[in-house]
């Protein structure tokens, strides 16, 4: 597909370079607001939001911006697109908002958002630059929310909010299903990601087993933190 | 008295930063392969969240209060922060070389980690003033340190161990965090 269209850019954030599974980008949020399906897909649309309006900003500005301080310049950006979004969620869905909490002021530190502004809106045109933050935000919101979801199957027998499972009742002796409860607290969120990220490495095991070049992307050896820094400052392209 | 200590042991131990919280993961992955750059990596921590949750609540309280400018908190607090950790970069690079050598490296990316930023803005979000702030910022990045210490050791004793192929790595580390985060579950009855 010819690089850098809209079609091409959504399909690249959603599943070649998907920002939660294949750059390990923005673990934060990924794992603290992931205790239901719901939550997940909340947090995913707001970053989407985010991502894309400052995508494209940084994109319209790239030529104004001087390069040394091109860092706090993306930073004041991100913050003001964030302040915005929180308040419009204040505003308009507060039971998002309430359950949201600190992590909606912390998208401002979500490597994802800086990561792409570096990487791609600072050298590319508005419109390729605005479908990228479309389509990252897009895989993003995917990924938390499937995150999400298993955790909230395990953990409470629900699917965004509603009881999947039947509940065991041990006062009427009914049978059903006992909630493991420990995947909705802090623990759960380990080890849902640790066990999805070993099912990852297995596809790409097997991948490099059929001789097909694994081209691993995670040039940082598997977590954005082996750079140390969420920022990650151009490790993409 | 009994408060400050109250803030200091939840903040450090019960409402870990890292394993309850969720704040601070980069580092916590990324910087967890040895003991001493773990320990490097917390002592930076504990240095910037500590002034850093001191400055802000002075800013907060003094500035964007009487202006009425809260909601600009975010932006406020961000931009203080870089440009704090730039300043004890510059500072110690001049003044005490010696710590600049053990603690340089870990300062530049400490910017982006999401517990200085989290921890000032829990500051305002909980009313803490400028006293329990700093101290909920230093028992904060107290328990960071804890966790990456301990993290980095048991990291240094994992190498040693036969894990199968597709655990190796990445999803070795986060199990390992999750017991932690259980084992870190104990404290809760301390408060």
């Amino acid at each position: 597909m010819k690089a850098n269209t809209p079609a091409e850019r959504l399909i690249n954030g959603i599943v070649k370079e998907n920002p939660t599974f294949v750059l390990m980008l923005g673990m934060c949020p990924t794992l603290a607001v992931t205790t239901s399906a719901t939550n997940g897909i909340g947090m995913g649309l707001t970053t989407t939001v985010v991502l894309a309006a400052s995508n494209l900003m940084i994109s319209l500005l790239r030529k104004f911006i001087p390069d040394g301080v091109r860092m706090p310049a993306f930073i004041v950006v991100v913050a003001s697109f964030v302040t915005i979004v929180q308040m419009l969620l204040e505003g308009f869905i507060p039971s998002l908002y309430a359950s949201l909490g600190i992590y909606i002021p912390l998208i401002v530190v979500n490597c994802i958002i800086l990561g792409r502004a570096e990487a791609y809106a600072s050298k590319n045109p508005p419109v390729p630059s605005l479908f990228d933050g479309i389509g990252m935000g897009l895989g993003f919101t995917l990924s938390i929310t499937c995150i999400g979801a298993v955790r909230e199957l395990i953990g409470a027998g629900q699917l965004f909010g509603a009881q999947v499972l039947p509940l065991a009742d041990s006062a009427s002796g009914k049978i059903g299903y006992e909630p493991v409860t420990i995947f909705i607290l802090a623990p759960g969120a380990f080890f849902v990601l640790a066990f999805l990220s070993a099912l990852q490495n297995k596809f790409k095991l097997g991948a490099a087993k059929r001789g097909i070049d694994p081209s691993n992307p995670d040039s940082c050896g598997g977590a954005c933190a082996s750079c140390g820094n969420s920022m990650c400052k151009g490790r993409r392209e | 008295m009994k408060e400050l200590l109250i803030i200091l042991i939840s903040s450090a131990l019960v409402n870990n930063v890292v394993l309850s919280q969720f704040l601070g993961l980069c580092p916590f992955l990324g910087v967890s392969k040895k003991i001493e750059t773990a320990a490097g990596m917390g002592g930076a921590v504990v240095f910037v969240i500590t002034l850093s949750s001191f400055v802000t609540g002075l800013i907060y309280k003094f500035i964007l209060i009487p202006t009425n400018l809260e909601y600009l908190q975010t932006i406020v607090f961000i931009l203080i922060i870089a440009a704090l950790v730039q300043f004890v970069e510059m500072f110690l690079k001049k003044a005490m070389p010696s710590l600049y050598q053990a603690l340089g490296v870990y300062l530049p990316l400490i910017t982006t980690n999401c517990a200085v930023l989290g921890v000032a803005l829990i500051n305002v979000q909980k009313d803490y003033n400028i006293l329990q702030g700093t101290i909920n910022g230093f028992a904060t990045a107290v328990g960071f340190t804890i966790s990456i210490v301990l993290m980095a050791g048991i990291r240094e004793k994992i190498e040693y161990n036969d894990i199968p192929k597709a655990f190796q790595g990445f999803p070795s580390v986060l199990l390992t965090a999750g017991l932690m985060a259980i084992a870190f579950f104990g404290f809760s009855g301390l408060i």
